[in-house]
């Protein structure tokens, strides 16, 4: 056996990445960045708001938490929707409760069909991110460019049109993109991203676009659903996360920590206690900014 | 195909059966029952590399955002995070190294090598797989490996873990060969054990892939906090079959780790109690790897060849 002599060829192998869209920066070697009032952890809650049709598509690739079965699908297509009917306002009583200002990353499709759902949301005073159109607005490599280019858009317009204002976030199904899309979201206006789970803090793309870390390592989906640990041992890592970087954030400045969670996964009736605790725990802690996905990004922006 | 074929074994042949008593009796430095050292795979993968036909390097088309994005946070962030938690706890690092950070992140290497960690090849990047490789290729990247780190660190490499773990039959003939020593690719024992290779100097030393940091987060769903105390109910059982006057003395703990796993925010600190509780027990010999290697072959009557 012998392998194609390309194989050990290494044209990228040189100072910083192996590609251009964004420099090689180590976290603790840049300056240090304060938040407001001189809290020391910025503390975002990002809600994903999700649409599943009972027809899941494969193109570019069938979404997590998508339908299983044959078709009609109804027990995943129902327990998804529970979400956005029921799990989702136990939510936002737990966000009114705890004072918390959170991001709901939300499909097109929400505003469409459920517009009382969204002027709960607005009227709540939180912030809405572009999350697609609905769950089978998957981006990856191999969607033709137009294709990509009108699902931001359509993204974009119908939650504007919606909620009268235009997100300047964006955050793809299961953080997947082309090799496109950081230009195609910087083209259509978008400030920043949630994609890229590299690093703790904002950064700035090549192209002028902005990622903002949103770890799926933290997430609900990945503690609960893919780790299959209790509501109990989420809320602990996340209190233990939190420990940490303010810990971390006395010594090297302001640090963030993002909790992604899903109505259909935390809102259910013997989870949404754990979630209540740890955010009354979160926000009593003196070091705790709590603040949207925009705030931050503007609060970063300002001083870098 | 016919000549791979011919090469595959039912029996790899890659030592003899030693039961787990009456063995001859291995000690450690200072009258300690077990070696414990750490092994943080300092690793660069690729965005785009060019395809093997034995294997994927990624699940998604080009660029798979969280599997490449989520590999960097090491560099980008928890590495820093990970050394200074092994620092403060007096654990240097032996390191499974993807050669090529040395070019794409050399402060990093420079960082680990300031704190008087050890190298170890661990291929060129751990997207490049050595499967298929013939002999002239396999024998590149070792030498690359050889040349590479030691340009970068002054030290010369002494062990190997296969690129993600991809192997040719000639592999351990050729690091052996090529200079090399010990191997961390075998997962049959609790001690540092012979190999049989052509010149019969190569040894094993235990790795893990039962305590990796990978193994518990993503094969076995731990917790941070069940990751630790699997790390501790390793080292106190090692710890104590080390002591036992009728066993087979001294054994080996390794604790591989991935920064951007280990290194999370939500787990970086029941780990830090982890190895507190290491440091403090005082049964453990915390070493390097090319250290446990030569203790085991300073105190080992076992056939080890020249290097003995």
């Amino acid at each position: 056996m012998t392998l194609d002599p390309a194989y050990l060829a290494y044209p990228k192998r040189r100072h910083g990445y192996d590609h251009d869209l964004f420099p090689w920066s180590a976290l603790h070697e840049r300056a240090p960045i304060a938040w407001p009032d001189g809290k020391s952890v910025a503390l975002w809650v990002c809600v994903s708001l999700e649409w599943f049709p009972i027809t899941p598509s494969d193109t570019p690739f069938r979404a997590p938490g998508h339908m299983q079965t044959a078709y009609p699908d109804y027990r995943h297509y129902t327990a998804r929707d529970y979400g956005n009917r029921v799990g989702v306002y136990r939510l936002l009583d737990a966000f009114a409760k705890a004072g918390v200002r959170a991001s709901f990353a939300t499909n097109a499709a929400i505003a469409q069909r459920y517009p009382a759902l969204i002027a709960d949301i607005v009227a709540a005073g939180h912030e809405i991110i572009a999350h697609s159109t609905d769950m089978n607005g998957t981006i990856a490599s191999g969607l033709p460019v137009e294709e990509e280019r009108a699902l931001i858009a359509a993204s974009l317009d119908i939650l504007e049109a919606a909620t009268g204002t235009r997100p300047t976030g964006w955050l793809s199904i299961a953080r997947s993109q082309s090799w496109n899309t950081p230009d195609l979201l910087r083209e259509a206006g978008v400030r920043f991203c949630c994609d890229w789970v590299n690093d703790e803090l904002p950064y700035r793309f090549t192209n002028g676009l902005i990622n903002l870390p949103l770890n799926h390592e933290l997430s609900d989906r990945q503690i609960i659903t893919v780790q299959q640990q209790s509501a109990d041992s989420y809320g602990q890592s996340m209190c233990d996360a939190f420990d940490w970087l303010a810990a971390e954030a006395a010594r090297y400045g302001g640090r963030m920590l993002p909790l992604h969670i899903t109505p259909y996964i935390l809102g259910l009736p013997y989870r949404i206690a754990a979630l209540e605790t740890l955010l009354a725990e979160m926000t009593a802690r003196p070091e705790c900014w709590n603040a949207s996905a925009g705030e931050i990004v503007a609060a970063w922006e300002a001083q870098t | 195909m016919a000549g791979s074929i011919q090469m595959m074994q039912a029996d790899p042949k890659l030592y003899d059966y030693a039961a787990y008593r009456a063995r001859p009796k291995i000690s450690w430095p200072g009258g300690k029952s077990i070696a414990v050292w750490v092994a943080p795979n300092l690793e660069y993968y690729e965005i785009d590399p060019p395809a093997h036909p034995q294997r994927k390097a990624w699940v998604r088309p080009h660029p798979d955002v969280v599997g490449y994005s989520h590999r960097d946070h090491s560099n980008r962030v928890s590495h820093w995070r990970m050394a200074e938690v092994m620092s403060k706890h007096g654990f240097p690092g032996s390191v499974s190294l993807s050669v090529a950070l040395c070019q794409h992140h050399p402060e990093v290497v420079a960082d680990a090598n300031a704190r008087g960690w050890e190298f170890f090849s661990h291929g060129i990047y751990n997207t490049r797989y050595a499967y298929d490789m013939d002999e002239a290729q396999e024998r590149a990247i070792i030498a690359d490996s050889i040349h590479t780190v030691r340009e970068a660190t002054g030290q010369t490499i002494r062990g190997w873990l296969a690129p993600a773990l991809t192997h040719t039959p000639r592999t351990l003939d050729l690091i052996e060969d090529m200079g090399l020593d010990y191997t961390c690719d075998l997962y049959h024992d609790d001690q540092v054990q012979p190999v049989k290779t052509a010149r019969g100097r190569l040894v094993s030393i235990p790795y893990s892939l039962e305590v990796n940091d990978h193994y518990g987060f993503f094969v076995y769903n731990m917790s941070g906090r069940e990751y630790a105390d699997a790390l501790i109910r390793q080292y106190e059982r090692l710890a104590a079959e080390g002591a036992r006057p009728e066993g087979c003395g001294g054994t080996v703990m390794c604790i591989p780790l991935h920064a951007y796993l280990i290194g999370q925010p939500h787990r970086i600190g029941p780990f830090s109690e982890a190895l507190r509780h290491i440091a403090a027990d005082g049964r453990a010999w915390i070493a390097r790897a090319g250290e446990i290697v030569d203790a085991w072959r300073a105190s080992s009557p076992l056939p080890h060849g020249e290097g003995g």
